[in-house]
């Protein structure tokens, strides 16, 4: 217990939130999951930014009469966070509202998939053939893999 | 006091990796609660008291409220 002190677990807690929220955006490929990373992240940094000015044995700014504590936490990241709460709610609205209108014009919200119908209403809209992806095809199954190798042996 | 504040955290800590894991997004909202409300506890820790109470007000009644909504809006209430 005696390198766990209080601070350390408390940062722990907020990097972790962190890593937990941007892991959460990069790998998920469904939109709301990584909408619940956006939330994850800004309540990791919420915590983070109220860290930055927490001392051990302060007490909570707030002032009664003729009591002055000798050491309080700052308030002003605190008047910050209590911001930065409500326009997180904010945010998250307006990404649902998209995520709907998403599932509304393309009638899912699994990203590849989305990717996928927007170029192919790039390309349609610009009268072009669909640039050839970098993936891999649904259908490698069905080229038999022998005539692939016996065509470049044989030219 | 210090193992108090271990326990909320390893619990707020697996929570947010069920939020990414669970296949019912119902559960993965309720697992986003459990994150909220484990965060209020942390800022009474850090002695916010007034930021406490607007997280577990805003941030795990109002948020949770709209992304039920809207997953009921989507048609992920049930599971896929």
């Amino acid at each position: 217990m005696d390198i766990l002190d209080n601070n350390t677990i408390l940062y722990i807690a907020a990097f972790g939130l962190m890593l937990i929220g941007i892991s959460g955006i990069v790998i998920s490929n469904h939109l709301m999951r990584i909408i619940f990373g956006i939330a994850l992240l800004e309540a990791g940094a919420n915590l983070l930014l109220l860290l930055s000015t927490y001392h051990e044995g302060a007490s909570a700014p707030i002032i009664v009469a003729d009591n002055i504590p000798t050491m309080m936490a700052d308030p002003v990241p605190q008047a910050l966070v209590l911001t930065a709460i409500v326009i997180g709610v904010g945010i998250l609205a307006l990404a649902l509202s998209l995520a709907i209108r998403v599932q509304r014009a393309y009638g899912t919200l699994d990203m590849r998939e989305v990717r996928l119908k927007l170029e192919q209403e790039i390309s349609d809209e610009a009268g072009i053939d669909m640039p050839s992806s970098s993936e891999k095809p649904d259908d490698i199954a069905k080229v038999p893999l022998n005539s692939v190798v016996q065509q470049e042996s044989g030219s | 006091m210090e193992a108090v504040v271990l326990v909320v955290v390893i619990v707020m800590l697996l929570s947010a990796v069920a939020v990414l894991l669970f296949k019912d997004f119902l559960a993965a909202l309720a697992a986003m609660s459990v994150v909220s409300l484990g965060l209020s506890f942390l800022f009474v820790v850090v002695r916010a008291p007034d930021v406490a109470m607007t997280e577990a007000a805003i941030g795990a009644g109002l948020s949770s409220l709209l992304f039920a909504l809207a997953l009921r809006r989507l048609g992920l209430w049930r599971g896929q």
